[in-house]
């Protein structure tokens, strides 16, 4: 059986706007899509560890040392909209 | 014809150093190259003519006072449009990346190019990597150069069409589910991922950061691990970079394959694998055995549920790599007034990713929610633990393993792209390696009889490229397979 998910819900979650046809193809895709990757719980049985990283590498550290950071300007050259030496958004909280 | 660019990395590294050409002549033969079949092939986003033969040119200064050249120096080479280049737009195929241009090269390149490898231009993938075919490019797919009208494999299908032409003598790509080797296969070319960290991340740009792997598309073993041995070595700026300094793969390379352990993977020859695909992996078996390798049957007792582990991990890991995306810092942002930075960001993303995008980073999104991620992303990495104890139980009796790197040779455009599942099954065979973060070569073996190219995976353990290089070496010298695109024929 396909897996039923709340898409509206998702999308708001992932930030991502979806035409209501978008909505529609989504919902049937990613249906069968987990319904096909839940078979992993066929065989990950409850003593089995998890692995995050495939060759892990621990404590990886190095000596702190300043070096020189990415000028202003070239921070700021792909940016959508600037205000001085800012990036510039739209409104982040909610006015009052 | 042969041409300069027709040959192999190692054959015209020795004409320069011996004089014989310039690095001009050899860029321009590429360049010439780039211009005939790009055309037809849309495997170049960014070409770079003219920052190429300007490198070529100080290279040929420089070479005029008699320094010593590395093997890499004056050969033509493209890049994924997904690794950073310094002032080269760098798009990963998608819109919303479509004006960025990097501040800074990621390591891979600045290690190429510091030792005078020249940049003819960067290449076109599947939108952040995502896909097989190629055709998740927002920029238009990519034609295999042995039949137009068949995808190259994806997502690195522009650098493994351009190194099959002839417009690159090699190129790097990412293979994060097989992204590296299924192009190789389907392009006739070879195509090696490394050991999960054995070639700096910086500067690549995140699809699935435990998965990701730089790799190589070459015309021959020897080329990938010159490659490799000028890519390699510890770099800090990467914390999942391997430790040591960068090795020189090329030593041992004709070792041969006397009493090397093959082991054929019992599980990859089932339904879906194409005849011709399977009969000459089988052919590819029988000569290592000529060839001195004792071979036997191997088993990834797991690898069925590798698919499954693999849609959960790597979306999940996507959706929180592809978070930065958000229209503030940089890329694209959608036009118009918007209600709140929220609404911004929805509209933004809404707007600039395609639908391959969209489609994992919901998947992902779904799978870390609230609720769900014990029963998804939990699972989905104890599978991995097991997909990792196959193959140390596999190594104790064998030292590679072999399968087809791919189920089938290259399909028709269209084909697959309406059907996600049937486009992920051709990732079975290469995903397994990446959960397991073992190294792995996809040789050319044959081709079938529509007269496209069949790919031969070789795959080792963990650190050990040198014999999957000297297996894959031995092969490749003994089956002497000289091909070319009927492209080229013209």
């Amino acid at each position: 059986m396909p897996v039923e998910i709340d898409i509206a819900h998702v999308a708001r979650l992932a930030r991502i706007d979806l035409t209501p046809e978008e909505a529609t193809t989504l919902r049937a895709q990613l249906g069968v899509i987990l319904e096909h990757a839940a078979r992993v719980r066929e065989v990950a049985t409850e003593d089995l560890p998890p692995t995050a990283s495939p060759v892990p590498r621990v404590n990886v550290l190095r000596e702190d040392e300043p070096e020189p950071s990415l000028p202003v300007e070239e921070a700021l050259r792909n940016a959508p909209d600037r205000e001085g030496d800012r990036f510039k958004v739209p409104r982040i909280t909610e006015t009052s | 014809m042969s041409e300069l660019c027709d040959q192999d990395g190692a054959t015209l590294s020795a004409k320069l150093t011996a004089g014989e050409v310039s690095a001009v002549e050899i860029v321009r033969s590429s360049l010439e190259r780039i211009e005939r079949v790009d055309p037809q092939l849309h495997a170049f986003l960014t070409p770079t003519p003219q920052l190429a033969i300007e490198r070529a040119e100080e290279l040929d200064v420089y070479r005029s006072s008699g320094a010593p050249l590395s093997p890499v120096a004056g050969i033509p080479t493209a890049l994924k449009d997904v690794l950073a280049t310094n002032g080269i737009r760098t798009t990963c195929g998608s819109k919303i990346l479509e004006h960025y241009v990097p501040p800074y090269d990621g390591t891979a390149w600045t290690r190429l190019s510091g030792d005078g490898a020249v940049l003819v231009g960067k290449t076109n993938c599947d939108e952040f990597a995502m896909g097989s075919s190629n055709e998740n490019s927002a920029y238009g797919p990519v034609h295999n150069p042995w039949d137009l009208s068949r995808v190259p494999g994806g997502s690195s299908g522009g650098s493994a069409a351009a190194v099959a032409a002839g417009a690159a003598v090699w190129a790097l790509g990412t293979d994060t589910g097989g992204s590296v080797r299924q192009p190789a296969s389907l392009c006739g070319v070879v195509g090696l991922k490394p050991t999960y960290g054995r070639i700096s991340r910086y500067g690549l740009i995140a699809f699935a950061s435990s998965l990701d792997t730089v790799g190589t598309f070459t015309r021959t073993v020897r080329d990938a691990a010159t490659l490799l041995s000028v890519l390699g070595g510890n770099d800090p700026r990467d914390a999942t970079s391997l430790e040591g300094d960068a090795e020189d793969y090329t030593q041992g390379l004709e070792d041969g394959v006397a009493g090397l352990r093959v082991g054929v993977v019992a599980e990859a020859f089932g339904e879906g694998v194409e005849p011709g695909v399977a009969g000459a992996v089988r052919a590819a078996v029988d000569r290592l055995e000529g060839l001195g390798a004792s071979v036997g049957e191997a088993h990834l007792p797991h690898a069925d549920y590798a698919l499954s582990a693999y849609y959960l991990i790597a979306p999940s890991e996507a959706s929180s790599n592809l978070a930065r995306y958000d229209g503030v810092r940089y890329g694209f942002r959608a036009p118009g007034e918007h209600a709140d930075s929220v609404a911004m960001m929805s509209a933004t993303r809404g707007a600039g990713f395609g639908a391959e995008v969209k489609r994992r980073i919901m998947l992902g999104t779904y799978a870390l929610s609230a609720g769900y991620y014990e029963a998804y992303y939990g699972q989905a990495q104890k599978v991995r633990t097991l997909i990792i104890r196959d193959y140390a139980a596999a190594f104790e009796g064998f030292d590679v393993l072999v399968s087809p790197t791919s189920p089938t040779t290259a399909f028709a455009i269209g084909a697959k792209a309406d059907d996600p599942m049937a486009m992920y099954l051709n990732d079975i065979f290469t995903i397994p390696a990446n959960l397991a973060g073992v190294p792995a070569i996809s040789v050319p073996c044959g081709i079938d009889d529509a007269g496209l190219p069949i790919g031969l995976q070789l795959t080792a353990p963990v650190r050990d490229e040198r014999t999957l290089l000297r297996a894959a070496s031995a092969f490749e010298a003994d089956l002497g397979l000289q091909f070319r695109p009927p492209l080229l024929a013209a």
